[in-house]
This record gives C-alpha cells, sequence and structure tokens, in this order.
C-alpha cells in the first residue's frame, strides 16, 4: 500500500485496511503533529487535508485515501521552511493556550483559505465549527484566520 | 499585604500542609517587614526560596549557572521553567519574570522545560493557580542574582564600580567608559564571582520593567504551528508498544475473568492480561491490559473484550436518586458551617422573604488530550514521559505501584493538552507504570475518549437551598443556604464540595448561616477549574440578584452595597476595595444601565476566587423559544501586575468561553454507578459561532501578582443567568441551563 503525504510517496506493508488516516500517520509514519481527542468525528483534532478538503483522519480508513494527496501540519510550511502565514498569524496572535487543537484548527483553516481567500466571519464560523478547542481560544483562532487572509492579499 | 489563598488548598495530593503553613505564618506577615516576609514566603513556598537562597559558595568556572533558572555560556542564555505548562502559559511568563530581572534579550533567550528536582524547584505542579504568586519573587531574585554576577564580573574586568554599570537586552553597559560587554562573553567570568545572596540583591521597581506587562507570544508556539511533538502522547521510547486500558464502569469492579487467549490471537496484539491494581482510584483499579503493535491494533481488541466483571463492591451510585434525596435534605437543617448574627430573627423582622433552590450537575474536565502515559520499566527503574500537573506526586505514586523508591523513577516533563485540575491526578500514570512491568516492555498507554468520560475524577454535583430577606428600605438583613453535598466517605465533602467561612458573603453580612450536608458518593470527585468557586459563584451571586430584584433595586447598586467600605477581609479573604473597583469598572465599559430593547438583558457578578478579584457583565437576547445569544461579555480583574499580557487575556478569554460552554449544556449523569455520557456529542463543548464578543480590561493594582487560570471562570454563569432574568424576568437556578429548557442561538 502506498500513501501520499506532504509530497512523499510512503509504502506502507501488512496494515489492517480499516485502520484510520489517523494512527497511521501518527504511529507508522511518525507524524504526531495530527491529534487524536475524539476519534467519532466530533472535535477536529485529527484534521488533515486529503485532496485539499478538510478530512476528519480518525475516521477515514487508509483503505479509503487511495493516491489522493495528503496535508498534515507537518506539511504547511513554505518550501523555504518559513511558517506560512496563517502558521506565522498564529505565532503572531498568541493563539494556543494548551495548543492541543491548534494544528487541526491550522488544517481547517487552511482548507478554508485555499477555497475562500477572503472568508467572511460567518463562513469561518461554519469551516471551523466541527473543531473543538477545550481552552476557548475562538476567537484568537478566528482574529489570525483574517490576519492570514489579509496578509495572503498583500502578497498574493 | 496578604496571602490571598482562599480556596486554593486541597487541590494538589500533599499540598494541604503547605498551605496550612502559609496560613499559619499569614497572620504574622502583617507584622514583618518586606525583608522577613520574603524569608517567611520562602518557607512557606515549600522551602522553595531557602531551596533557591542556597547558592554555592562559589559557582564553578564555566558556564554562569548560579541558581536553576539561568544557564549562560559563550552560546547563549537557556533559562529553564520549572512548572508543568497546561495551557496557563507558565512556560513563558515563569521565564519572563527571571529574564526581566536579569536584563535579558528576550527575542534570543532559549526556553527549556526543567527536570523535576525539589532541591532546585521546590515544588513543581500546575495547581491553584499558584504558579505565579509562590514563584515570582524567587523568580526575580533568580534572574538578578545573575545580573548582579555578570555585572560583578565586568565591573572587574575594567576596573571601575559595580554601580556605575548598567544592564539592557544581555548586555553590560559602562556608559561613561564608552563600552560594553554581552552576557555570553561575560559568562565564563561570572561564574567565577561569588554567588550574592538572593534575598539581597537589587530588585527592580515596577516603573523599570521592561518585559513584564507586554504582550508576548508563547515559547512553544513556533513547535507548535509545525506539529511538533510536545504532549504527552506525541512521546515514544524505541521498541515501544500500544497499551490500552479497560476497567469495570462502575469504580470498584473487579474482572474475574475475560476472554484474553481470544485477545492475544488477535492480529498485531503482543500482550492481555489482567491487572488486580491497588484499588485506588488515583493509582491503578483493577482491570484488563492490552499489549499491541500500534494503537490501532490495541483499539480493535479492546472493542473485542469480554469481561466478567464481579461487581459485589461497585459502586450504584445515581444521579437521580441524589437529587430525590437532596430535596428532602434541604427542608432540615444540616451541620453549620457559618453562623453569624440571628437568622431566624432577621427573617422574622424582615418586609420580604425569598427562597429557592439552586441545584447544579456533575461535570467531566474533557481534557482535549485524553489521558496517556509513556512508560518504561526495567532493571528496578521506571522513566516516565508523563502529561501530569503533579509530576512529583506522578514519580510518588508510580514508584509505590512497582515497588521501587523514588529515586529510581525518572519523569520528563510534557506539554498537557488541558489540565482543568483532572492531571492533578496521576491514576494513567501509574497504571501505564504497571502494564510496562507486567508487558516487560516500553509502553504508550492511551485512553479512549470514552475512558476518559467514564474514569474521570469528577466535579461534584450540589443543591442550595437558599432563603434571605429583605427590609422595607430593601437592604438584605439575612442570608442563609443550606447546601447538600457529596462525600467519598468518612462525611468530608469532595475536593471542592465543601462551603467556609470565606464564601460569599461570608464577612459581609450581619445575619448569615451557611448549613452542609453530604451524601455518600463512590464515584471519585476531585478539584475542577476554580475548585468550589466555579459553582458557589452561580448560586450566590444568582442569589444576590434575586434579592436586589425582590427589592426592586439595582443589583450593581445591592453588590457594591454588600461590599461596603474598602477592607481586607482575613488573611485569605478578598479585599472589598479591589472587589469594588472591578464592579465598576464592568459596568462602566460594558455600559450598565444603557437601554438594551425587549428580550435583552445585561447581568453582572463579581467573585473573589484563587486570590482573583474579577467581576463580569454579560448581555444576553433571549428569544420566546428560550434561545439564548451571548452578545457580549465585559470582564475586569485585579491580580496585581501584569506578567504576559497576551497569555493573561487569553486565560480570561478562555475562561469566559469555558464558562459559558459549561454552563450551556455540559452534564455528567450516573446510573447504576455509570456515567451516561461518554463522548462529545453526548458532552457538547462550545464553539466558535456561539463565542460571544470578550472584551478584558486589567487593574494593574501593586498588590503582589496572583494567577489567572481559574479566577475569570466563577463569575460568569451568574452574570449570564442574571442577564437572562433581566432579559425575561425568569430566574435560572439550575446548571446546565439547558435542564431549564434553554439553549444557545
Ligand atoms: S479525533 Fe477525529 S474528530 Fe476527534
Ligand atoms: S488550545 Fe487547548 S484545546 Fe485549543
Amino acid at each position: 500500500m502506498k500513501l501520499k503525504v506532504n509530497s512523499e510517496t510512503i509504502d506502507l506493508d501488512g496494515l489492517d485496511p480499516a485502520t484510520p488516516l489517523l494512527w497511521v500517520l501518527r504511529d507508522e509514519i511518525g507524524l504526531v503533529g495530527t491529534k487524536f481527542g475524539c476519534g467519532i468525528s466530533q472535535c477536529g483534532a485529527c484534521t488533515v487535508l486529503v485532496n485539499g478538503k478538510a478530512t476528519k483522519s480518525c475516521s477515514m480508513p487508509i483503505s479509503g485515501v487511495g493516491d489522493s494527496e495528503v496535508t498534515t501540519i507537518e506539511g504547511l510550511a513554505n518550501e523555504d521552511g518559513t511558517l506560512s502565514a496563517l502558521q506565522q498569524a498564529w505565532v503572531d496572535l498568541d493563539v494556543a493556550q494548551c495548543g492541543y487543537c491548534q494544528s487541526g484548527q491550522i488544517m481547517a483553516a487552511e482548507a478554508l483559505l485555499r477555497s475562500n481567500p477572503e472568508p467572511s466571519d460567518a463562513e469561518i464560523d461554519q469551516a471551523l465549527d466541527p473543531n473543538l478547542c477545550r481552552c476557548g481560544t475562538y476567537l484568537r483562532i478566528k482574529a489570525a484566520v483574517k490576519t492570514a487572509a489579509t496578509n495572503l492579499q498583500s502578497a498574493g | 499585604m496578604s496571602l490571598n489563598y482562599e480556596d486554593i488548598g486541597k487541590v494538589v495530593p500533599g499540598l494541604d500542609r503547605e498551605f496550612q503553613r502559609a496560613e499559619n505564618s499569614a497572620s504574622q506577615i502583617f507584622k514583618l517587614d518586606r525583608r522577613q516576609f520574603l524569608k517567611l514566603t520562602g518557607i512557606v513556598s515549600g522551602g522553595l526560596m531557602l531551596a533557591v537562597a542556597a547558592p554555592k559558595t562559589r559557582a564553578s568556572a564555566g558556564p554562569l549557572n548560579p541558581n536553576g533558572y539561568v544557564h549562560i555560556d559563550e552560546n547563549g542564555i537557556t533559562l529553564y521553567a520549572k512548572n508543568p505548562e497546561i495551557g496557563q502559559g507558565v512556560k513563558t511568563s515563569l521565564p519572563m519574570i527571571v529574564a526581566e530581572e536579569l536584563d535579558a534579550d528576550w527575542s534570543k533567550v532559549n526556553v527549556v522545560q526543567s527536570t523535576i528536582d525539589q532541591t532546585k524547584y521546590g515544588m513543581q505542579f500546575a495547581g491553584g493557580s499558584m504558579s505565579i504568586p509562590m514563584n515570582w519573587d524567587s523568580l526575580r531574585r533568580a534572574g538578578a542574582t545573575a545580573r548582579a554576577m555578570l555585572v560583578g564580573a565586568a565591573a572587574k574586568q575594567w576596573g571601575v564600580g559595580p554601580s556605575t554599570l548598567t544592564t539592557k537586552d544581555s548586555y553590560v553597559i559602562d556608559a561613561m567608559g564608552g563600552r560594553k560587554a554581552s552576557y555570553m562573553e561575560l559568562a565564563s567570568a561570572a561564574a567565577e564571582m561569588p554567588v550574592p545572596d538572593p534575598a539581597s540583591v537589587k530588585l527592580k521597581s515596577k516603573d523599570q520593567f521592561n518585559l513584564l506587562g507586554k504582550r508576548i507570544t508563547g515559547v512553544d508556539n513556533q513547535d507548535l504551528v509545525q506539529g511538533k511533538p510536545l504532549f504527552g502522547i506525541d512521546q515514544s521510547i524505541p521498541g515501544m508498544k500500544y497499551a490500552v486500558y479497560e476497567k469495570c464502569p462502575a469504580i470498584g469492579g473487579k474482572p474475574n475473568s475475560a476472554n484474553l487467549d481470544e485477545i492475544k490471537a488477535l492480529p498485531g496484539i503482543h500482550d492481555a492480561f489482567i491487572l488486580e491494581g491497588t484499588n485506588n482510584a488515583m493509582e491503578v483499579m483493577p482491570g484488563v491490559a492490552i499489549v499491541a503493535n500500534n494503537t490501532w491494533a490495541a483499539l480493535q481488541a479492546k472493542r473485542n473484550l469480554k469481561i466478567e466483571w464481579d461487581e459485589t463492591e461497585a459502586c450504584t451510585d445515581s444521579w437521580s436518586a441524589a437529587q430525590a434525596s437532596a430535596k428532602e435534605i434541604s427542608e432540615k437543617s444540616g451541620s453549620s458551617v457559618v453562623n453569624a448574627g440571628d437568622v431566624d430573627a432577621a427573617f422574622e423582622n424582615s418586609a420580604q422573604q425569598v427562597s429557592g433552590l439552586y441545584t447544579y450537575h456533575f461535570v467531566s474536565h474533557a481534557n482535549l488530550e485524553p489521558q496517556n502515559c509513556t512508560a518504561w520499566y526495567h532493571d528496578g527503574q521506571l522513566e516516565l514521559r508523563a502529561p501530569t500537573q503533579t509530576p512529583g506526586q506522578a514519580v510518588m505514586s508510580s514508584a509505590k505501584v512497582v515497588g521501587i523508591s523514588p529515586q529510581m523513577v525518572t519523569l520528563h516533563q510534557t506539554r498537557c493538552g488541558g489540565g482543568f485540575g483532572r492531571r492533578l491526578y496521576n491514576d494513567f500514570v501509574c497504571e501505564a507504570a504497571a502494564i510496562s512491568k507486567q508487558a516487560g516492555v516500553p509502553v504508550k498507554l492511551q485512553w479512549t475518549r470514552e475512558d476518559d468520560m467514564a474514569y474521570d475524577l469528577y466535579r461534584a454535583g450540589g443543591f442550595h437551598q437558599m432563603d434571605g430577606s429583605i427590609d422595607s428600605e430593601g437592604k438584605i438583613t439575612g442570608w442563609r443556604d443550606r447546601f447538600t453535598t457529596f462525600t467519598n466517605g468518612g462525611g468530608r465533602p469532595v475536593s471542592g464540595g465543601g462551603m467556609s467561612a470565606g464564601v460569599f458573603p461570608g464577612g459581609l453580612l450581619e445575619n448569615l448561616s451557611v448549613e452542609q450536608t453530604a451524601l455518600e458518593w463512590k464515584t471519585r470527585c476531585a478539584a475542577w477549574r476554580a475548585p468550589g468557586s466555579n459553582v458557589f459563584g452561580f448560586v450566590v451571586m444568582s442569589f444576590l440578584d434575586e434579592l436586589a430584584q425582590a427589592a426592586g433595586r439595582d443589583s450593581l447598586e445591592v453588590l457594591l452595597e454588600v461590599l461596603g467600605e474598602p477592607r481586607q477581609l482575613g488573611a485569605r479573604g478578598m479585599h472589598t476595595g479591589r472587589a469594588a473597583g472591578v464592579v465598576k469598572l464592568a459596568a462602566k465599559k460594558a455600559g450598565w444601565g444603557k437601554d438594551l430593547g425587549s428580550n435583552r438583558g445585561m447581568g453582572i457578578a463579581f467573585y473573589y476566587s484563587h486570590a482573583g478579584h474579577i467581576a463580569e457583565v454579560a448581555d444576553v437576547s433571549v428569544d420566546s423559544d428560550k434561545k439564548v445569544r451571548v452578545n457580549k461579555v465585559t470582564v475586569a480583574a485585579d491580580v496585581g501586575p501584569i506578567v504576559n499580557l497576551s497569555g493573561a487575556e487569553n486565560q480570561l478569554q478562555g475562561s469566559v468561553v469555558d464558562g459559558l460552554s459549561t454552563m450551556l449544556g455540559l452534564s455528567v449523569t450516573f446510573e447504576n454507578g455509570r456515567v451516561e455520557q461518554s463522548n462529545f456529542h453526548r458532552y457538547p463543548i462550545l464553539r466558535m459561532s456561539h463565542t460571544p464578543e470578550i472584551d478584558v480590561h486589567f487593574v494593574e493594582s501593586d498588590y503582589p501578582p496572583t494567577g489567572l487560570g481559574e479566577p475569570g471562570f466563577p463569575p460568569l454563569a451568574p452574570a449570564v443567568c442574571n442577564a437572562i432574568f433581566a432579559a425575561t424576568g425568569h430566574r435560572v437556578r439550575t446548571l446546565p441551563i439547558s435542564e431549564e429548557g434553554y439553549s444557545i442561538a
């Protein structure tokens, strides 16, 4: 079985095809930035991009990924290694408290900005409502998404 | 100056003693001068100052390393963060305090999580919002000590008096001589200097602060946004296996037998066995362990487990039965906690009496990172990577469980995906240790979300029959609280479930009676963000509003009247002047009294907890279907000087969101000893679209700084419930308010 993750193709053998993408990323490939929170599509901690769409990796069996492109938080930085606009906004606005939800939040925001570079407040709410933050950092998450959107617009 | 420790105690096992000592000493503090005070607080904070104040007589050459917090060599400056980071920001704020007095260039400082070492660091834990107040002074002195040595080394090199030199951004500067030297260049010479007595080093005055009070981004943020392995769940050890553990859903049950052979035959399974455990919910309860090659294999096998439980000793707790008993109990008097003045006479002579039964449900901590721990027991040693709030306690408990001395345990602190009090208890650490020992391999124990919800140590529910009276002028004349709480045995209320004389309006009203009765409860209950205050705040601030409304008066005016003249209420209590200050500020910023139109209202609440004085005003709309929309929450806080403005504001906004989340719909119910909720679909934590605007203001008073992880939580629920009353005329007396038919719009 092959998996395309962050522009690399990885060979995986002997895995139960029902294994959720989450556990393949974490246990087999060592990409632990994607988090486990609930296992039943309720919290968004495990959000990754599959062909650019925000996907809950806890509920996506590896057999369903096929040759789709998977992007995780580890694959988000710019090619020169600098932080992406979203990552930088998250640092600048000091969004995190415990930080556990934040890779999922950033991935959901990434999917949003790819399809909608100038989201309204309501569109941000809609895109990020699947992602819980137990520490309650929602206002800063929203502000960071807007900051990143603005920065991308002025750079683009 | 006073040590304001109201309701902080009992949150960390083993801390009770320290707080008791702090309390005993606090009364003397008023009579001491500052110098003596510092010595004393050193002693009361677990020997911390003494530990820090016991420098080597002469530092060795090489890096400058005068204490556990500072390390400077030619390559740079490293500051050590001593306490667990659970989202409260101490991995950033504590080293900031050192950096301020050191005059280090923060942008180039490297912050590293320290080892667990009581001799160097005193008590290391995250609880009771204690990190800032307990470490403020010693960290300043640690930074100032290193600075003095660097200045001393430069003075010696340049042949000038140290008092002619200044420091800035990691440089010692000789303005007269027109020269400067970096701390890195000076480090090895500084290491040769005698270490000054930290108690005598000169500290900055507040107006000399360059770093404190600024907005500083968290030291782990760069790594966080790139998904680096910071958390407990991210750890691994070569050769590690993945473990899960199944316990009886009703605490006290033991496995008689399990289909272990079937489980062991499943693909990817390394081992499966029964653990007898220690029958202590803070260590290891009996259960079945599965050790597998990966998490998924372990989880699949867990689903296929068939266990026959012996439930003779298992708990049969029932929330519906508790509710029924509480109703009965509330009509009779319980054992007295406070009995001031003559409440019966006040009621008899009053113009009006007001009564109501307040109820709040049990809740779970629900850290987003489910409990986990990586453990390797081998050759009589134990190595742990643990997301715990009490690493010292984790070492002690796990050593006991595997039968070795604590000296043989090494614990690496990891970032914690949320604390809220859950990780004060180290059951998951002890389980991982026991499983590694039995299996003979390193393991990462992973709890599922369902485990996390079923085996929490819960915030207990409670019931308060409130009675109060007002006179013909609308003044409150009497107040009685008949409280039904829970005990995990022996009649002593569970942690956070006991009223005390300091609970509002203790010390403020002449005629006051608080009585308490504890129902037996087998499921463990424990500290949960702002223990006690998180529910008492709701009850007392709602009932105060009830009395004000019954008197036809403005609740802000009544609250200020009850607070009265500015004064300190006992060594551990609130300062009514600071309280009134935040109440007035929150009201002013929120525009208290302005016309909001129909179906919309404002509510105000104040609460003092964890040494923080905090007031909140909620602006709420409610429609005819009882759909609630919180438009805005205004917060005013007095916690002394602010260390990190960004972190402080984040804590208060987070407390408001957590407060709202919890009051709206969070409830854990029990039947036949089992928790009825299993995952987030039945435990609906607030989401982004329901988050109100939150406006935070600080009164930066000159009192010693105190913590912010907890005190922002208690005023939120009563502020919102009082606003619902203002909007609708309906008094909410149950948390979560979904129990009274409300939902979020
Ligand atoms: S772990 Fe996938 S949504 Fe919660
Ligand atoms: S920052 Fe802790 S869960 Fe979001």
